[in-house]
């Protein structure tokens, strides 16, 4: 009774509205405006389309990760291994372009193992019940160990051209990762509004049961979303050998976490049931001017470590003040 | 003559205005049994509430040892000396039986240290007084039920508890068990412990009450001395006599041909050789007690619980539903009972909880039809009078009732033929009551077929064509039109002496 009134009650204060508004769905915009702005002013460099475009084109590979990394935690799930499956599939494109593969078919291959990895984590996770953070989090070490035995420790340098380009070329005056990036975020984004099997991600996030006694097929969506994500996630792993120009077993070391960070700045609920893809480049696009913005300040690395960490410690806590505010109202 | 331990003098208890108890009274002397009986709903569990302080009482007078207690809580209540001994238990498995016996008040040595042995004898000191032969140095996880029951007595008992109230203590337990608890209740009684037993079975009561007290709709109907009380039937009725409320749209249709059979269905331990079967245009209760196998019998028609034999037959052909899936291919819907944990996604809208099952209705090619799927929503929410601001809303900010309305739509938009409902009206306001099942007469009328639990004997009154009565996992009984009353199915339930 007392709910329905404080909803319908039109004579609150309009700045309340507003209010209310910004802080629980544009908090990550101002966020944005906010660093944006600050940066603007305290650095001279920032605010030029070079450096903008180099931001951009630094971002992409974290972006497509984070992507990938929605669509799970929506699901209520986690990936720990995304570092790891940059790391393995980054080095199999390499090793097989070494080994004389054209590169068309190396890419494919990369992102058919990509596959095989998630439908093996997909499917400990749904038909095996184990919880998706113990499993990744095995997976982490066991990729990580793959892709250092297949290389023995050492880098594989990768000298095609035309691989070396994802990476590094233009097209007219887009760089081709940023073209690539907004290419996997347009997918993301149809896939989870526009398909059955976004809407069935939501469901399961949201309330698994009440998802299977709807007659959908929770093993099923779930199998499927890892190996999604995994095929993202070795496109992002390419992305990352092709700027590089090399394949190494130490890419992408931790850049789980910076995926996860920027995804929960975007506003998607860690515990599973609500996101967007908006939010998650929003989020992405804060962590990116983060690093730039501090780097271009001098800002010694190891501070810019602690002080990313405060800004993802903030978020999340302003995240979980949101869904206490939801549940208390 | 002895000083009662505990007088109650007309209690109130009102929540928001709704008044759940009114003017209950109730004496309890020391080394007595007294019984209060109900059917689901009577204000029993709330009577307990506020003698264990869980509740705060409206109006009315507490007296314990003759003394008036202004203002109880669960801390005072517990220092007074009333235990209570819920259905659900509340043992630590993995400590053991002494531990669990002097749970948080554990006896110490010098530095904090646990006194294992002390603790030991005096466990096992307890456990002599009444007679009961279990291992104080045992883990929990390893008794039974029974036991663990009794852990929870011993554990009142070394608190000197003076007023121990249990709720429906022997709903687990074997008939072996059953014995036990009431020898060691006698045993209680010795001790000069006052005992509130809550039970919905009659024929404990008449073996160890004293006194017995029915409660009915939170008024408190009548206490009398058991001796004085002819057998169950004079209880039932006592309990039964309810005023028919008049919010049911109850209307006649012809009864169509069989939809659903079920025969020989049976699962362990939840029900045995259930048979019946279903018509188009009919609504069908189930009536019984909570746990006496209802809401399982749904969940397996349903294919969310496996069954050990017996089988299922739609239009005349037997059928294999193994998950949710299959029963909805097969034209099954099921409104469980609990909307929060097992119906709604809560933070998604409206329209995507109306259309979660169906969505393959507004496929084009890849991409739902948004379109086509808002169309559909818009349709249900307008035709079940869905009070929400709009169809974009989380569903988690709407009432009870306009909740149960977008889950049962969920169904019509799906095309249900056999629509189960489990307790479609709990925690539903009364005007939402009468628009679903405003909604459930509609759906007959259309010849779907209607499979509704209830626990509220007056919607299975109102509502039913037939009427199936569960008790303790075996259909007690099948009623037809005139014989559909609450006194008949509450003795069946029950097990009263002459089923119809």
């Amino acid at each position: 009774m007392l709910k329905a009134n404080a909803i319908l009650q039109p004579e609150q204060a309009k700045w309340k509205q507003l209010a209310y508004f910004l802080f629980n769905k544009g908090s990550t915009t101002i966020g944005l405006i906010l660093l944006f702005v600050i940066m603007s002013f305290a650095s001279s460099d920032f605010l030029t389309i070079d450096n903008l475009l180099n931001v951009f084109r630094q971002s992409a590979v974290l972006c497509i990760m984070a992507v990938a990394m929605t669509f799970i935690i929506i699901s209520g799930g986690i990936d720990l291994s995304a570092g790891s499956q940059i790391a393995v599939s980054g080095v199999i494109a390499a090793g097989l372009i070494a080994a004389g593969v054209p590169v068309p078919l190396a890419i494919l291959i990369t992102i058919v193992v990509g596959a095989a990895i998630g439908l093996f984590v997909g499917t400990v996770i749904s038909t095996q019940k184990i919880p998706p953070f113990i499993v990744t989090l095995a997976m982490l070490t066991i990729l990580s160990g793959i892709a250092f035995v297949y290389t023995e420790g050492n880098p594989i340098p990768i000298n095609d051209a035309f691989f070396r380009s994802l990476g590094r070329g233009y097209l007219g005056p887009i760089p081709v990762p940023i073209i690539i990036m907004i290419a996997v975020a347009i997918v993301g984004h149809l896939l989870l509004t526009h398909t059955r099997f976004g809407r069935a991600i939501y469901a399961i996030g949201g309330n698994e049961e009440a998802a299977r006694l709807c007659g959908i097929r929770v093993n099923w969506v779930k199998t499927g979303i890892y190996v999604f994500g995994s095929m993202v996630m070795s496109i992002a792993g390419i992305l990352l050998a092709s700027r590089l120009s090399t394949g190494s077993p130490n890419a992408g070391t931790g850049s789980e976490l910076d995926a996860i960070a920027a995804v929960v700045l975007g506003g998607t609920n860690l515990f599973g049931g609500e996101g967007k893809i908006v939010g998650t480049l929003m989020g992405v696009a804060i962590i990116s001017i983060l690093n730039n913005g501090l780097n271009l300040l001098n800002v010694p690395s190891y501070h810019q470590l602690m002080i990313k960490g405060i800004v993802i410690l903030a978020a999340v806590w302003f995240n979980s003040m949101k869904s206490r505010r939801a549940s208390a109202a | 003559m002895k000083q009662p331990i505990l007088e109650l003098k007309n209690i109130v208890k009102e929540f928001y205005g709704n008044r759940a108890l009114s003017n209950v009274s109730l004496t309890l002397m020391p080394g007595s049994v007294h019984a209060i009986v109900g059917e689901n709903g009577a204000g029993k569990s709330t009577f307990i509430k506020i003698l264990t302080g869980a509740y705060s009482k409206t109006s009315g007078d507490i007296y314990v040892g003759g003394e008036l207690i202004n203002q109880m809580d669960p801390l005072m209540s517990k220092k007074l000396g009333i235990h209570c001994i819920y259905q659900e238990l509340n043992v630590a498995n993995d400590l053991t039986v002494a531990e669990n016996v002097f749970l948080g008040i554990q006896p110490v040595k010098r530095f904090g240290l646990i006194h294992w042995k002390k603790m030991n004898q005096d466990a096992k000191v307890i456990f002599d007084s009444l007679q009961i032969r279990i291992d104080p140095k045992q883990l929990v996880r390893h008794v039974s039920i029974a036991q663990k029951q009794m852990i929870e007595i011993a554990r009142a008992i070394s608190q000197q508890a003076k007023v121990l109230i249990m709720d429906e203590p022997t709903s687990s337990l074997s008939d072996r068990e059953i014995e036990i608890l009431l020898r060691l209740i006698g045993e209680l009684k010795q001790q000069g412990i006052g005992i509130l037993y809550i039970s919905h079975r009659m024929d404990e009561i008449f073996r160890i009450a004293d006194t017995v007290t029915v409660l009915r709709d939170g008024q408190h109907i009548k206490t009398m001395p058991l001796k004085e009380v002819s057998g169950v039937d004079e209880l039932v009725e006592l309990m039964a006599n309810r005023k028919v409320a008049d919010y049911f749209n109850k209307v006649e249709v012809p009864i169509g041909k069989p939809v659903l059979k079920v025969e020989g269905l049976s699962k362990s331990n939840m029900f045995h050789n259930i048979g019946f079967e279903l018509r188009e245009g009919e609504i069908v209760g189930i009536a019984g007690l909570v746990g006496s196998g209802r809401t399982e019998i749904a969940m397996t028609l349903f294919g969310m619980l496996k069954k050990d034999s017996g089988t299922i037959s739609i239009d005349g052909r037997p059928v294999d539903i193994r998950s949710p899936r299959d029963a909805i291919k097969l034209g099954i819907g099921f409104v469980t009972e609990n909307r929060k944990e097992t119906g709604l996604a809560l933070k998604m809208s409206v329209r995507e909880n109306m259309t979660l099952p169906t969505l393959k209705q507004f496929d084009k090619m890849l991409w739902v039809d948004r379109k086509k799927e808002s169309k559909a929503a818009e349709e249900y929410r307008t035709r079940l009078n869905i009070k929400t601001t709009s169809l974009e809303q989380q569903i988690s900010k709407l009432s009870g009732g306009n909740q149960q309305k977008a889950i049962i739509a969920r169904w019509m938009i799906q095309g249900t033929r056999i629509l189960i409902l489990d307790e479609p009206c709990r925690g539903v306001d009364v005007r939402a009551k009468a628009e679903i099942f405003a909604q459930i007469s509609k759906l007959a009328q259309q010849g779907i077929t209607v499979l509704m639990i209830s626990s509220e004997i007056q919607e299975i009154v109102g509502m039913s064509d037939r009427v199936i009565v569960m008790k303790e996992g075996h259909m007690a009984g099948m009623l037809e039109k005139p014989m559909i009353t609450p006194d008949h199915i509450l003795k069946l339930a029950f097990g009263g002496a002459n089923s119809a």
